[in-house]
């Protein structure tokens, strides 16, 4: 199984103010990073050709999307957390509002499985209304899926 | 087997000194490695390594020989140091439960910037009166730093668990405790960044400009 992940942001400001201009500036280069990152298999895209054109929805203005796969938590976990992203991810206050809702999930598809961004979306909604399960959950309140959960045997190094 | 019984198990020198130096390897070591490393033969490494395993202290597994092909011989055991954390304190303490419920709270309130301060400030009030080199400090507060291309990396997270939960404000609070320290030693702070790494502390310093 492979982990989706979808994460909302409500700007600050619109895009092309000078607020976010440091956030656009970053685009390109986390963009990079993350396609690059081991374990990363998929990150919805505007456009092929654009790197720091964001996705286009309808689920409000001044939402930012963020929607990818991943390999296991591990892989994501290294790239939000462990890698150069940290240090973008620390200026977010600068250009998101804080809110009290989960503005992340995540869930278990199966391999080869792209996701859309309506069940994403859904998910989030379910995480908010019931809370975290294995069908949306955080990493604070992470659920394995059935094959990561075997007994962790020791495992040759 | 309890940590205090785990722990035990480092009432032996020779112990002692394999698990710092497998620890300090910062990754798998060989028997013959470690043996040479203590001053004992092969076979008493191996004897009290497998022991240390038991105990829980490190992990075992097994790496190929690097010569392929007949004769090259059975796989080599080697060991790294466990991921577990034991500890054992007399008369019983839990800081680290409190610890974690009071990130939570700092995260939920949105108090980043005061804990950032306030990591800051006990930075500062460590190295005060210190007269220690840096890599000096953090060596004793167990960030085990290490030089790397002309910049000192640390290899252990002294708040390993807390980060897990919370990692972005327990990796800033980290960062600025780094800088208080430096502060607090008379150097620059700037010279601690943010460069996180899997399974090392979030923390780098680069180089003096002396040297």
């Amino acid at each position: 199984m492979h982990l989706a992940q979808l994460n909302i942001a409500h700007l600050r400001a619109p895009l092309d103010t000078p607020e976010l201009a440091d956030f656009v500036a970053n685009l390109e280069p986390v963009n990079l990073l993350s396609d690059a990152a081991p374990g990363f298999v998929w990150r919805l895209k505007e456009s092929e050709s654009d790197p720091t054109a964001t996705v286009q929805h309808e689920y409000g203005d001044h939402l930012v999307i963020n929607f990818s796969v991943w390999e296991s938590r591990e892989t994501l976990w290294n790239f939000v957390y462990k890698s150069p992203h940290m240090a973008v991810l620390r200026r977010r206050r600068e250009w998101f509002l804080r809110i009290a809702d989960p503005y992340s999930v995540m869930w278990w598809v199966p391999e080869g499985t792209i996701p859309s961004l309506a069940e994403g979306m859904a998910r989030l909604e379910r995480l908010r209304a019931e809370g975290p399960g294995p069908e949306a959950f955080t990493f604070k309140d992470f659920y394995c899926s059935r094959e990561t959960c075997s007994p962790a045997a020791m495992q040759p190094l | 087997m309890s940590d205090l019984e785990a722990l035990a198990q480092l009432n032996d020198p020779v112990r002692r000194s394999l698990y710092a130096f497998v620890s300090a390897s910062g990754g798998e070591v060989g028997r013959g490695e470690a043996a040479a490393a203590a001053g004992v033969s092969r076979t008493l490494a191996a004897h009290h390594l497998d022991k240390l395993v038991e105990a829980g202290l490190l992990e075992a597994g097994f790496r190929a020989q690097e010569r392929k092909g007949p004769g090259s011989g059975r796989p080599a055991k080697v060991y790294r140091r466990a991921r577990a954390e034991l500890s054992v304190s007399l008369p019983p303490r839990d800081y680290g439960s409190l610890a974690s419920v009071l990130a939570e709270v700092v995260d939920l309130l949105g108090g980043e910037e005061q804990a950032e301060e306030a990591a800051r400030g006990m930075g500062r009030r460590l190295a005060a009166g210190r007269e220690a080199d840096a890599v000096e400090v953090l060596r004793e507060r167990g960030y085990e730093p290490y030089a790397e291309e002309g910049e000192v990396r640390q290899r252990n997270c002294p708040f390993h668990a807390l980060a897990e939960r919370q990692p972005l404000l327990v990796c800033s609070m980290n960062l600025a405790l780094c800088q208080g320290l430096l502060e607090g030693l008379g150097q620059d702070p700037g010279r601690a960044r943010l460069d996180p790494r899997p399974g090392e502390c979030c923390v780098a310093l680069s180089k003096t400009n002396e040297n």
